[in-house]
C-alpha cells in the first residue's frame, strides 16, 4: 500500500500561504533592521557560551570578556567534557527508550480516541490531558517512594519509567490530533469491512502511515527527556543522573570556571540543538500540539 | 454486549495508559494531599489528621513570610515573563507576517533557544546577569559600560525589590520564540477571502490589523498566555540554575524543595498543593474551554 502521509497540519500552517514582493521602502528597512536587531539579541548568549568557552584562565577577565579569545584554547572543553562524558552518555540511555516508549504508547491511545468515540470519551480525554499541565512537585513525594517500593533500580531506569508515564499525555495529544486530520475516516472504515479488528488495523493499516507521528513525538520526548531538571534531581544524582544534573554541578559550585561552565552547557544542548537545527520542522510540530488546539 | 463488542477492544488497548494515569497523576495527588493535611514534619513523624493547619501556617505563620514572599516572587515573575513573551512573540510575528526575506532562516533562529534547557542557559545568563557595577563590570553591565550606557546598569536579579524582573529574561528569551510560533500560526489562519473583502471595502492596513487580524488572534493570544502562564507557575529549573536556591529568588516550585531537604513532607506536600490548585485555576477552565470549541467545529 503506498499512502503519502501529510505532515502534521499545525507545521504546515505556518509556512507563508503566498510570496508577495512588497516593493523595498522605509517601511521595509525598519522592518529588517528590527528582524536583524532581535536575531543579535537572540543569538548573543550563544555567542558567549562559545566565545568564553574557548578562553584560557587568563582571557576571561571583565574588560574583555566580550571579545573574541585572544588565544583559543579547548582546554576548558576536556575539562567539561572529562566531568560530563558519564552523564552525556547515560542521558541517551536516558533520551532513546524514552522517545520509542511513549511514541508506541501515545499512538495507541491516539488512534483509540480519534476513532472510537465511546460514551465519555472527551471526559477521559480531558482526565489524560490534565496530566502534562500539572506542576510535578505535587506527586513527586509519594512518587520517590512508590519508585523504591516497586523496586525500579534507581537513576537512569527510574527515569525512563516516570517520564514514559508522564509522556502519555502529550504523546496521545500529539497522535489523536495526527489521526484526527489526517489518516481517512473511510481507510479505517474499509478495514472494518474487510473484517480486520481494531489491533489489526492499527498494526497493518495506521502504524505505517504514521511516521510523520513519530517523528514528532520521537523528538519531543527526546527533548524533554534530555533537557528534563526536575524529575532528574529528584530521582538521581550525578553518579547515576542524566547531563543535566551534571552540568549543574559543574556550574553551579562555589567559584565556577565559567569557561568550563560554558563549555558543559554547549557539550549538554549539542544533541537537542542538532536535532532541531536538522528536524526544526517536526520539533515545531510538537512545539505547537502543546497548545491543545492545533 | 454489543456495546463491549464494539468499544471492547479499543478501551481495552487504552486501559493501560488509563491504569498508569490514574495512579500516577490521580492517585499520587491525592497521597500528596492526605501527607499534606498529616503532621509528618520529620522523616519518622506521626501521620496524625491535623485538617488544614498546614495550609494555615504557610500563609499566616511562616517564619519571615517565607511562602508569602515567594508568591509574590512569582507574581513579578510571571508578569514580567506573560508581557515579555506577549510583546516579542506578536512582534516577531508580525514582523515575519509583513514578509521577509529568508523568512525560514529568521525562524528558525528566533525558535532556537526552545531547545536548550534552561540548566544549560542559566549557565549563560548568570554570567550576563552579572550583579557588579562600575569598574569592574561584567555580563550584560559591562556591555553597557563600554556602550557608555552605564546608568542602565543594574543589580539584575540580586536586587532585593524587583529581582524578580530580570530572572524573567531569560525565561522571555527562552520562549518569545514559542508565542511567536503560534501566533505565526494564527496570522495564517486567517482565511484569505476576510483580508481581500477588508481590502475591497478600501480599509487601511491598519484598519486591516485593527479590525480584521487583530481579533482573529484572540483565541491564539488565550492559548499563548495558558501556556506561558502555566510554565511560569511551575518555573524551578531555571531559577535553580540562575542564582540557585536561595530567599531572594525564591518561588513556591524552590520552596517545596528546600522543604523535603529538611524532611518537612507535610509542609512540602501542603506547598505543592496548593501550587497544583494555581495552575488548575488556569488550566482547568482552558481544557473545557477547548473542549467545547472542538466540539463546536
Amino acid at each position: 500500500m503506498t499512502t503519502v502521509a501529510a505532515p502534521p497540519a499545525a507545521v504546515e500552517s505556518l509556512a507563508p500561504r503566498r510570496k508577495t514582493r512588497r516593493p523595498f521602502g522605509p517601511g521595509s528597512i525598519v522592518k529588517y533592521a528590527l528582524a536583524i536587531l532581535f536575531l543579535l539579541i537572540v543569538l548573543m548568549p550563544l555567542y558567549v557560551l562559545i566565545v568564553t568557552s574557548f578562553k584560557s584562565g587568563g582571557d576571561i577577565g571583565v574588560t574583555s570578556q566580550w571579545n573574541l579569545p585572544d588565544h583559543w584554547t579547548t582546554a576548558s572543553w576536556v575539562k567539561a567534557w572529562s566531568s560530563l562524558r558519564d552523564s552525556f552518555f547515560r542521558t541517551f540511555q536516558l533520551a532513546i527508550p524514552v522517545a520509542l516508549i511513549s511514541s508506541v504508547i501515545g499512538a495507541a491511545n491516539g488512534f483509540v480516541l480519534s476513532r472510537w468515540r465511546f460514551p465519555g470519551a472527551d471526559v477521559v480525554f480531558t482526565l489524560i490531558l490534565f496530566g502534562m499541565f500539572i506542576p510535578y512537585q505535587a506527586v513527586m513525594i509519594p512518587l520517590r517512594e512508590i519508585v523504591t517500593t516497586i523496586g525500579i533500580a534507581p537513576g537512569i531506569p527510574t527515569l525512563v519509567f516516570v517520564h514514559c508515564i508522564y509522556g502519555i499525555p502529550i504523546c496521545t495529544l500529539i497522535f489523536r490530533n495526527y489521526y484526527a486530520t489526517t489518516v481517512p475516516e473511510e481507510l479505517v472504515e474499509a478495514a472494518r469491512v474487510d473484517g480486520a479488528g481494531l489491533l489489526r488495523t492499527f498494526g497493518w493499516i495506521i502504524l505505517p502511515i504514521s511516521i510523520p507521528g513519530f517523528v514528532v513525538t520521537i523528538i519531543w520526548q527526546f527533548t524533554s527527556a534530555w533537557n528534563d531538571y526536575l524529575f532528574a534531581i529528584f530521582l538521581s544524582n550525578t553518579r547515576n543522573g542524566p547531563i543535566t544534573i551534571a552540568l549543574n554541578a559543574l556550574a553551579g559550585a562555589q567559584s565556577p570556571d565559567y569557561a568550563a561552565s560554558m563549555a558543559g552547557a554547549l557539550i549538554t544542548s549539542l544533541p537537542t540543538l542538532i536535532v532541531y537545527v536538522l528536524l526544526g520542522r517536526w520539533f515545531i510540530g510538537g512545539l505547537m500540539a502543546g497548545s491543545v488546539k492545533s | 454486549m454489543r456495546r463491549l463488542r464494539h468499544w471492547g477492544p479499543g478501551l481495552l488497548l487504552l486501559s493501560p495508559s488509563l491504569i498508569l494515569l490514574a495512579v500516577f497523576v490521580y492517585g499520587l495527588i491525592a497521597w500528596t494531599t492526605k501527607l499534606s493535611v498529616s503532621d509528618q514534619h520529620d522523616a519518622l513523624g506521626s501521620k496524625g489528621f491535623v485538617g488544614l493547619k498546614n495550609y494555615q501556617n504557610l500563609f499566616t505563620n511562616d517564619i519571615q513570610d517565607r511562602f508569602t514572599h515567594s508568591l509574590k516572587n512569582l507574581l513579578i515573575f510571571t508578569v514580567v515573563f506573560l508581557v515579555g513573551t506577549m510583546f516579542f512573540g506578536l512582534l516577531w510575528a508580525f514582523l515575519l507576517e509583513r514578509g521577509v526575506r529568508a523568512e525560514g532562516f529568521f525562524r528558525t533562529v528566533y525558535l532556537f533557544p526552545m531547545a536548550v534547557s534552561f540548566v544549560a542557559s542559566g549557565v549563560v545568563w548568570r554570567w550576563l546577569m552579572n550583579p557588579v557595577e562600575g569598574d569592574g563590570a561584567g555580563g550584560i553591565n559591562g556591555l553597557f559600560a563600554a556602550m557608555h550606557l552605564d546608568f542602565l546598569q543594574n543589580k539584575w536579579w540580586t536586587n532585593p525589590n524587583w529581582g524578580m524582573a530580570a530572572m524573567a529574561m531569560p525565561a522571555i528569551w527562552q520562549l518569545s520564540g514559542y508565542v511567536m510560533a503560534l501566533f505565526l500560526a494564527g496570522f495564517r489562519g486567517i482565511p484569505a477571502e476576510l483580508k481581500e473583502a477588508a481590502a475591497v471595502d478600501g480599509a487601511s492596513t491598519y484598519r486591516l490589523y485593527r479590525n480584521v487580524i487583530f481579533p482573529q488572534l484572540t483565541p491564539v493570544a488565550l492559548s499563548a498566555l495558558i501556556i506561558i502562564g502555566h510554565m511560569s507557575m511551575k518555573m524551578f529549573d531555571l531559577i535553580m540554575s540562575v542564582s540557585g536556591p536561595q530567599w531572594l529568588t525564591e518561588v513556591p516550585a524552590v520552596y517545596v524543595w528546600q522543604t523535603l531537604l529538611t524532611s518537612d513532607y507535610a509542609k512540602a506536600a501542603a506547598i505543592s498543593i496548593v501550587l497544583l490548585v494555581l495552575v488548575a485555576l488556569v488550566i482547568v477552565p482552558y481544557l473545557i474551554y477547548t473542549n467545547r470549541a472542538e466540539k463546536n467545529s
